[in-house]
């Protein structure tokens, strides 16, 4: 538009003002795109869960193991097309500080119940074939420094003793909300080596034919299981995925408050700022409409000035956030992934769009009805 | 020679409207970082209040927490006698006690939330001295009866005293309410050992943990030593007050890194909102200070005149934060304690500390945001602002 | 020929029982009334008269800025003062050249910038309206300082700018509100030189408002407004027609 010359000319005015309003935008949209990105490591687990799988734990509580005979009995349930099991082993590497999630698990199903998850085939086999073979999450294996051949030393915390692993695949996600903080050891190995609790998994996951019979099914496994000293309870991957966040605390009540502050606090910065420059500026804009501009023009032209001032903070504040996740984890490993989504830049940015909008709306309304005599008069 | 401070009054209310922003600007900040500190700090108040200086935590060597640690019933007996354990009249105050969880509706999601329970032998209230029946009884020995935390039963439906409620595939009747002080505590549900054991297919003689009460607080030290040196026991002890301050930790940690980025962030974004003011009330204000600078007072007088005109807007804004947040205290919320699994309910807590810093962090936002634009105002040359229009 | 009793329809500029009245809090104050006007093409009026007797708002009535109570005003044939707002800007944009006492240029803009601000409202293309712009600087003689900012320019050169920005879209007559009031005496007798050159050479027509004598002088014809009314030469007034 030939007017982009005007319109920038007059936001670099009072170059100071300008930088401090755009860096207003870009702080505001910086922090959205940070509470965007807690958000998703709590819930983005609920997002992508598998919608064709299940997962069955005890019914009196998930600490509570279920016995291996339930497997054949698992596959013989109609609409059951797979089933998978593992244990929680919630063991300490070095420190306890150095957190990761540790699964034993089948190695004869496992793979192919998570085919998201991205296990080469050599380092597949080689896994299997070694009893104190593991495989590592991408995440895990970047944080500690680990390559094929490594030999961990994990010590027990439930089962105590100390016990070693050779690692012997990596695994990658296809998604960014995918955990690769994983690692996973033979079941067999962790079955044999238990002192005590031997023929007990953790829980099952089940992979059923048709999503949409996911309700009846689940209520013929618990039922199957029903009255018996290990009862089931059953969910479907996202629900249970949800029910877990669920128990975190009230994270979007949190999020959406301190979200609502720095919008409305967004806001008054951006309309306060709008509002001096338009008031600085009455007798330029009484010449202009003495020229001929319309009042419309001088409208579009306060919000077009607003809007540039969100558009260029808005960008360079998603920005810096999608930086920052680039660094990585800042709670060292606390969260299964740190990522901002396509979703919420777009979303941002659209939202300081918004603010610039609105908060320039007011000054913009004043210059449109402005009156030349009435400026001019003002000398 | 000072300029009055009533000019900077009057002026910041002649532009009112600008100095309404700054102050909303740094109130908002000032009321996150607050409100996010207080949320760490009790959080980490009701654990570590849920130990006393005068108990010991007994787990088994190389647990992490009271859920995955194992202690057998004869390694109980022998710890009986050793140094430093109180005794009463029924015998040695050591309780030991079952921790598992198990699943109850939050009345606030409708979802459940894992929460913990403590198989414990009659002996707990004891041990426990900050543990007191507030309503109804204790469970009796051998039968399926349940004594629940005050705030478990604010927090999960159905934990009313009288109810009956079915867990674990039997039914329990609820037949007390206890109040720990605000603690760990009240957000379990207590029960016989025994029982709790049977339903969760365990033998009788395993324990998570044993809660001892010691004969004074520096008996710990006397009591450590005589674990560690008997071959026989594969224990470890600690206070129990440092026991709950490091469970605390996970989550306090999370609570309070990912506020300070908040706080920080929101803070660059108030000193902004700042500067922008100070610097627009320096532009009009021109040929004031123009003139007050002829009639004799320096730039230093000046600069201090601005730098106090920021510091009385931030003050009111950290105040009015500070304020906002206030109500919270108190305010019974639930998060996850992550070393456990299991849903502990605990209340934000304001304290004078807090409040100070909250006004510090303002004051400091307030000169920040005061200082380059006062600086600006000073070295104005005075003719050229008398002069302009 | 410029007459003030309501004949000669054939004017470019014709003002026929002309009021305006102002609500100052209780009071109505009659700033100007029953004023006649007749201006022909290639005229140059100058308008005096003692502060507050309406020669501003005379100025700004013409210019379409301003309605009048009652009153009619045609201009090279269009009937001025029933037009609606946005029709009233359009006619402005391309009958009226504004040059006033003061804030006549945008800072942030280039003198070439401040010039090219009419033609951005027509559809000219961008080689179209250098070729305008550099006309109009070159009638007022500041082609060299075309890319300078108002700050970098003295008084005066800044009311030629604002002369050239009048200029440039050649309007059918140009308003001067005081163009000389913020000037010193060499600045203001380079202007009325200029405006002057507009006139005879360019056939301009012009009506400026203006309170010093010796700048009234350089005018074809000054009348006085009196009593919200204009008179020719001291005191003989107009009867409307």
């Amino acid at each position: 538009m030939k007017f982009l010359p005007f319109i920038f000319a007059n936001l670099f005015r009072k170059k100071i003002r300008t930088v401090l309003t755009v860096g207003s935008f870009a702080v505001a949209l910086f922090l959205f795109g940070l509470l965007f990105v807690v958000r998703g490591a709590f819930t983005g687990g609920v997002d992508i869960a598998g919608a064709d799988r299940l997962v069955t734990i005890n019914r009196t509580s998930i600490i509570q193991p279920l016995p291996l005979s339930y497997r054949d009995r698992l596959l013989k349930i109609p609409g059951v097309k797979q089933v998978t099991f593992a244990n929680w082993f919630g063991g300490v590497y070095q420190d306890e500080r150095n957190f990761f999630p540790q699964f034993a698990v089948d190695t004869d199903t496992m793979h192919q119940m998570f085919p998201e998850l991205l296990i080469s085939d050599d380092q597949w086999r080689a896994f299997v074939a070694d009893r104190e073979g593991a495989v590592v999450g991408e995440n895990t294996a970047k944080r500690f420094g680990w390559k094929i051949g490594d030999r961990i030393p994990i010590r027990g915390t439930f089962i105590p003793g100390i016990w070693e692993f050779n690692v012997r695949a990596i695994y990658h996600g296809t998604r960014p909300a995918d955990d690769t903080t994983q690692f996973w050891f033979h079941w067999k190995y962790f079955d044999e080596r238990k002192p005590f609790g031997k023929g007990f998994v953790g829980w099952y996951t089940i992979r059923i034919d048709n999503p949409d019979r996911a309700v009846e099914i689940i209520k013929t496994i618990d039922q199957e299981f029903a009255n018996s000293p290990w009862e089931t309870k059953t969910d479907t991957e996202k629900a249970f995925a949800a029910g877990w966040v669920k128990q975190f605390g009230n994270i979007q009540f949190l999020i959406l408050t301190i979200g609502g502050v720095v919008f409305f606090t967004l806001l008054l910065v951006t309309g306060n700022t709008m509002a001096i420059a338009v008031r600085e500026r009455i007798g330029e804009l009484a010449v202009l409409k003495a020229i001929g501009y319309s009042d419309g023009f001088v409208l579009r032209l306060i919000l077009a000035e607003s809007l540039m001032v969100a558009a260029v903070g808005g960008v360079l504040g998603m920005f810096l956030a999608k930086l920052f996740t680039l660094a990585g984890d800042p709670t060292r490993g606390l969260l299964p992934f740190f990522y901002l989504p396509a979703g919420a830049i777009a979303g941002g940015i659209a939202t300081a769009l918004a603010v610039g909008i609105i908060a320039g709306m007011l000054p913009a309304v004043s210059a449109m009805r402005l009156r030349v005599v009435d400026a001019l008069r003002r000398v | 020679m000072a300029i009055p401070v009533i000019y900077n009054m009057r002026s910041v209310k002649a532009r009112w409207t600008s100095a309404v922003v700054a102050v909303l600007g740094i109130a908002g900040t000032v009321g996150v970082f607050v409100a996010m500190l207080s949320l760490a700090r009790g959080f980490k108040a009701t654990l570590v209040h849920s130990g006393s200086a005068r108990n010991a935590m007994v787990r088994r060597a190389g647990s992490t927490s009271e859920m995955d640690s194992v202690i057998q019933l004869d390694q109980e007996k022998i710890l009986e006698d050793a140094p430093g354990v109180a005794r009463s009249a029924e015998g040695p105050l050591v309780s030991p006690e079952v921790v598992v969880i198990a699943p109850f509706p939050l009345k606030s999601t409708g979802t459940d939330a894992n929460v913990q329970i403590r198989g414990v032998s009659t002996k707990a209230p004891q041990v426990h001295e900050n543990v007191k029946i507030v309503a109804g009884r204790l469970f009796q020995p051998g039968l399926n009866e349940l004594v629940v935390g005050k705030n478990a039963v604010h927090s999960y439906a159905g934990l009313d005293l009288g109810n009956t409620v079915r867990f674990g595939g039997g039914q329990w009747k609820i037949v007390g309410v206890f109040d720990a002080g605000g603690t760990a505590f009240d957000s379990e549900v207590w029960c016989d050992s025994n029982i709790l054991s049977e339903v969760y297919h365990r033998p009788q003689s395993i324990f998570s943990s044993l809660a001892v009460r010691l004969t004074s607080p520096d008996a710990l030290s006397t009591f450590k030593d005589a674990l560690t040196s008997d071959p026989r026991l594969t224990l470890q002890a600690e206070r129990e007050v440092d026991y709950y301050d490091k469970q605390s930790r996970v989550l306090t940690t999370l609570i309070t890194v990912l506020g300070s980025i908040v706080a920080a962030v929101m803070g660059i974004g108030a000193v902004f909102g700042a500067l922008n003011t100070m610097y627009s009330a320096v532009a009009e204000r021109s040929r004031e200070i123009a003139t007050i600078r002829a009639l004799g007072f320096g730039a230093g007088s000046v600069v201090i005149s601005f730098v106090v005109e920021a510091l009385l807007i931030s003050s009111v804004g950290g105040a009015l934060g500070c304020l906002a947040v206030l109500p919270l205290n108190g305010l019974t919320t639930g998060a996850m304690n992550w070393q456990t699994f299991s849903h502990l309910a605990f209340a934000f807590s304001v304290t004078p500390i807090l409040l100070a810093g909250g006004i510090v962090f303002a004051l400091l936002m307030g000169l920040v945001g005061g200082l380059p634009p006062a600086i600006r105002a000073a070295r104005r040359p005075v003719a050229a602002a008398l002069r302009a229009l | 020929m410029v007459r003030v009793d309501g004949n000669g329809n054939s004017s470019l500029i014709c003002v026929r029982g002309l009021d305006k009245k102002y609500q100052r809090g209780s009071e109505e104050i009659h700033v100007l009334q029953g004023l006649n006007l007749n201006v022909e093409k290639g005229e140059f009026v100058a308008f005096m008269g003692p502060s507050g007797s309406g020669k501003t708002t005379l100025l700004n009535l013409l210019g379409g800025v301003d309605v009048p109570t009652r009153g009619s005003i045609t201009v090279a044939g269009d009937e001025i003062t029933h037009m609606s707002r946005s029709k009233l800007t359009e006619w402005r944009a391309r009958h009226v050249g504004f040059v006033f006492q003061v804030f006549n240029l945008i800072p942030v803009l280039t003198a070439y910038q401040n010039v090219e601000l009419p033609l951005l409202l027509t559809k000219l293309n961008k080689a179209e309206r250098k070729t305008h712009v550099e006309t109009a600087l070159g009638v007022v003689g500041l082609t060299d300082r075309m890319h300078h900012y108002p700050r970098q320019l003295s008084g005066g050169q800044e009311q030629r700018v604002a002369i050239a920005r009048a200029i440039v879209s050649d309007p059918t007559f140009l308003l001067c509100d005081e163009p000389t009031g913020d000037l010193d005496r060499k600045s203001a007798d380079e202007i009325m030189n200029l405006i002057e050159r507009l006139v005879a050479e360019y056939g301009k027509t012009v009506l400026m408002v203006t309170h010093d004598p010796l700048v009234a002088k350089r005018a074809h014809t000054t009348l006085h407004l009196e009593k919200g009314a204009l008179v020719e030469a001291a005191g003989k007034e107009v009867a409307a027609s």
